[in-house]
């Protein structure tokens, strides 16, 4: 059974999805009796998508319609598209 | 202009600025539409792209970003921020842990603090904690051995959130991290750390 430490030390890899089908059975079982350690791994996962949430920008406006005109321009002359 | 939302936000995140992230995604789609009969039908096509927005901006715009020095990253100890801010009574409440840290850093803190971070460590937080990316497409994206990716996640991480709890310690939400960590944290800033398992 792993100790706090060592679950603690597998909390960003576990989140990244990252940990073989047993490591993350190993790291269950300790988080359903330990509570501080689940604390820590609750509060993680809601910063990750707290980030996550916060980084998305929305697209300037007419930028689509430009991207598009410019895969449809032979814009160097070279004979091909872009 | 499939995935054009989400590439944007990494350009932008890459670039710091909407003129060159425009420029950035354009040339993307260019060279994407170009290069499309170098795509294998059946993988992955926006890890694709993120490749060319990567390999792009590295190529086109890295040359003219003011780059921070990895030595100037912060280094700081595991779980720094939430043995600050994973204790506070008010995350207890009855509020969820995520609405309060939702409410504790503005929109434009978060992509500062994404911003700041050097680009060797910015890329794979990008492609890792915004994008989802597995491990194995961030060091193919990156052209970086896996363990390189793991490495600078853990050590990028890290200063992203003593960065955010910067923010936080700003705005008067939390209190000053206390004098044992502020001496740690402030004697190890200070050690040589450029050096990658690269």
């Amino acid at each position: 059974m792993p100790d706090c430490d060592d679950t603690l030390r597998e909390l960003q890899t576990f989140l990244d999805g990252e940990l073989s089908d047993d490591a993350v059975g190993t790291m269950q079982a300790h988080l359903d009796g330990c509570p501080d350690c689940l604390q820590a791994f609750d509060f993680h996962a809601e910063l990750r998508s707290v980030i996550a949430a916060k980084c998305h920008d929305a697209l300037p406006p007419g930028l689509l319609a430009r991207l598009e005109q410019c895969l449809q321009a032979d814009i160097d002359g070279d004979g091909r598209i872009g | 202009m499939v995935f054009a939302p989400q590439l944007y936000s990494v350009a932008l995140r890459m670039t710091r600025n909407p003129a060159d992230a425009e420029d950035l995604l354009q040339e993307t789609f260019l060279r994407g539409y170009r290069g499309f009969e170098g795509f294998t039908q059946g993988t992955n096509l926006r890890a694709w792209l993120f490749r060319i927005l990567t390999n792009t901006f590295i190529n086109s715009y890295r040359a003219k970003q003011r780059r921070p020095l990895e030595r100037d990253l912060a280094d700081v100890e595991d779980l720094y921020l939430y043995r600050r801010l994973g204790s506070l009574e008010e995350l207890r409440a009855s509020r969820s842990a995520e609405d309060q840290l939702f409410d504790m850093f503005t929109d434009d803190e978060v992509k500062q603090a994404l911003e700041d971070l050097p680009e060797i460590f910015r890329l794979p937080i990008l492609l890792a904690d915004v994008e989802g990316f597995a491990y194995k497409e961030i060091a193919e994206i990156l052209d970086i051995p896996i363990g390189t990716v793991m490495s600078r996640l853990h050590r990028g991480r890290k200063a992203l959130h003593k960065a955010l709890f910067d923010f936080a310690h700003a705005r008067g939400l939390v209190g000053a991290a206390d004098s044992s960590t502020a001496t740690s944290t402030s004697t190890s800033s200070t050690t040589p750390t450029d050096r990658d398992d690269a």
